[in-house]
């Protein structure tokens, strides 16, 4: 490729992602901006919140009592060389309540609840039913993108909660149950070590932080998705493959800036 | 925002020397026409000739390139958003395909914009609601789940939905397209009975001759870009205009060809796949 071809590209290029970081915090403003309707309407939002989490109850159950076995057996193996299994407990509280337990779950669900969000939103679109709400003069941003946008904000909390817990509970399944750890020292262990605040807080915060990215990319690849079958395909592709860097990368400045002393 | 009622002598649609389009390319240049209270105007031509884009610059969704379009005695270039809003909850738009709302039933899919836009006891709306299924046969399917009901069903439930609000100016996208000859007739007494009972106006967009022809009041051709011809049915039919012919007995030959003309796109792509195979 000849020199000025390939500024030309590259120079497209930079301005095409500039336009679309543009675009994307405008859709994020302008959802702010009408999201009184969570006031006036709590019952939309709360449909969503049933609706979305609901989707993705049963992949974090699963998924987190795997992980809870996966961390209980891998613990178990390194703090026995040290002799501190007792600390067991605590090293699976504090990396499920820190770490995997916001990220697994947005990961999840940005799989599970995000990609059903772009696919409804980009076939409402292509059958007209968001022209026809905005001739019926109903603001589709409003009524189809608000409530959807904090159902998928307060779920994620909350299914990062349900999944740090399922996960310290198989954790304890592997650790005392079939090794035979002291339970006792387990949960003490763990209770001292684990700091409301520090640890739990942030984890919640960090769910909270995945919720707004995940949702809100899953959103905005539906809201411009082409109106055909490939278009909404390659969407959901998109929202799956944006939204998952997106957690991994903000989960990496979130615990630089939470966990750095 | 409140907007002055209509009187009955003023134009519920007025389009005066309008031109539409989009990007670079005009679809439509200089049309003019006008809609009465109470009026069912048919508004025909053939597929591509623009029709979809009049209805989207009725109804606010595209502006017009030059001229005015009046919609209930408001100039829509002259009004802001919350305006436009106002007027386009005086009137309904019934969709190509209905654009039902797939997550929401039959009933509460009618109910929609009675429950965005106004405050009824819940049976008083449920009233409303029943009434308007009613009225285009489909009362008891209101339980049912948008995924559950046929093509034209579908069509009648986005009637009643257009409706429901009472409006002074319904626009029909292709009512007909697809519909079997029961439902199709059906459908075109429905309009012409709303428009008799309700007093509202009626664009209907179509290809379909005998309907439109026995429900309008006043029929537009549009094809070229332009607006070829109008006037009464009876009017039309009697045209010696080789365009109007063409189009009402669906000749091939005429001003209109029926083939696509050669580009010199289309030459370059044929050396080119020639030159592969």
């Amino acid at each position: 490729m000849s020199r000025p071809s390939f500024l030309s590209a590259l120079g497209q290029s930079v301005r095409a992602r500039l336009t679309g970081l543009g675009l994307f915090t405008r859709f994020f403003l302008m959802l702010l901006q009408r999201s009184g309707l969570v006031f006036k309407r709590p019952r939309l939002v709360s449909q969503q919140v049933h609706f979305i989490g609901n989707f993705s109850l049963l992949i974090i159950i699963v998924s987190g009592l795997f992980v809870g076995f996966v961390l209980g057996l891998q613990g178990y193996y390194t703090l026995n060389r040290y002799g501190s299994e007792e600390a067991l407990g605590l090293l699976v509280a504090l990396s499920l309540t820190r770490e995997l337990g916001p990220v697994v779950t947005a990961l999840l669900f940005a799989g599970r609840a995000g990609t059903s969000l772009t696919a409804e939103i980009g076939l409402m679109k292509a059958g007209e039913q968001l022209a026809a709400m905005e001739v019926m003069a109903v603001d589709p941003l409003t009524r189809v993108f608000v409530p959807r946008f904090w159902g998928g904000v307060i779920a994620m909390p909350i299914l990062a909660a349900v999944f740090s817990t399922v996960g310290i509970l198989g954790g304890w399944v592997v650790g005392v149950l079939l090794i035979g750890i002291d339970t006792g020292a387990f949960w003490s262990q763990m209770q001292n070590g684990v700091d409301v605040y520090k640890d739990i807080l942030n984890g919640v915060i960090k769910s909270i932080i995945f919720g707004v990215a995940v949702t809100l990319i899953a959103l905005y690849e539906g809201w411009r998705a082409r109106p055909t079958p490939e278009g909404v395909a390659r969407a959901t592709t998109r929202t799956v493959v944006t939204s998952s860097l997106a957690v991994l990368g903000l989960d990496f400045l979130l615990t630089a800036l939470m966990f750095s002393h | 925002m409140l907007t002055p009622p209509l009187t009955s002598n003023q134009a519920v649609l007025h389009l005066e020397g309008v031109s539409l389009g989009y990007g670079d390319f005009t679809v439509l240049q200089d049309i003019s026409l006008e809609v009465m209270p109470g009026q069912v105007v048919a508004m025909m031509g053939g597929s591509g000739s623009g029709k979809t884009t009049l209805l989207r610059a009725a109804t606010g969704q595209l502006a017009a390139r030059r001229g005015t379009i009046t919609l209930f005695g408001q100039d829509l270039a002259r009004t802001n958003r919350p305006g436009l809003q106002a007027l386009r909850q005086r009137m309904g738009v019934l969709f190509q395909q209905g654009a039902l709302f797939t997550d929401l039933n039959v009933f509460e899919n009618v109910a929609f914009p009675l429950r965005e836009h106004l405050t009824m006891s819940a049976s008083q709306l449920s009233e409303r609601v029943l009434e308007k299924l009613n009225a285009v046969g489909l009362r008891a399917a209101a339980h049912l789940k948008v995924s559950e009901i046929s093509g034209g069903m579908a069509r009648r439930v986005a009637l009643a939905r257009a409706v429901v609000l009472e409006p002074e100016l319904v626009l029909y996208d292709e009512p007909f397209a697809g519909l079997d000859p029961i439902s199709l007739g059906i459908t075109a007494r429905l309009i012409r009975s709303l428009s008799d009972r309700l007093g509202c106006a009626s664009v209907v967009i179509t290809h379909d001759i005998a309907e439109s022809f026995a429900i309008a009041d006043q029929v537009y051709l549009v094809g070229q870009g332009q607006l070829k011809a109008h006037g009464a049915p009876a009017t039309l039919a009697a045209s010696t205009d080789p365009y109007v012919q063409q189009f009402l007995n669906g000749q091939a030959d005429g001003p209109v060809a029926f083939d696509y003309p050669v580009t010199p796109a289309f030459e370059a792509w044929l050396v080119q796949t020639g030159a592969r195979t």
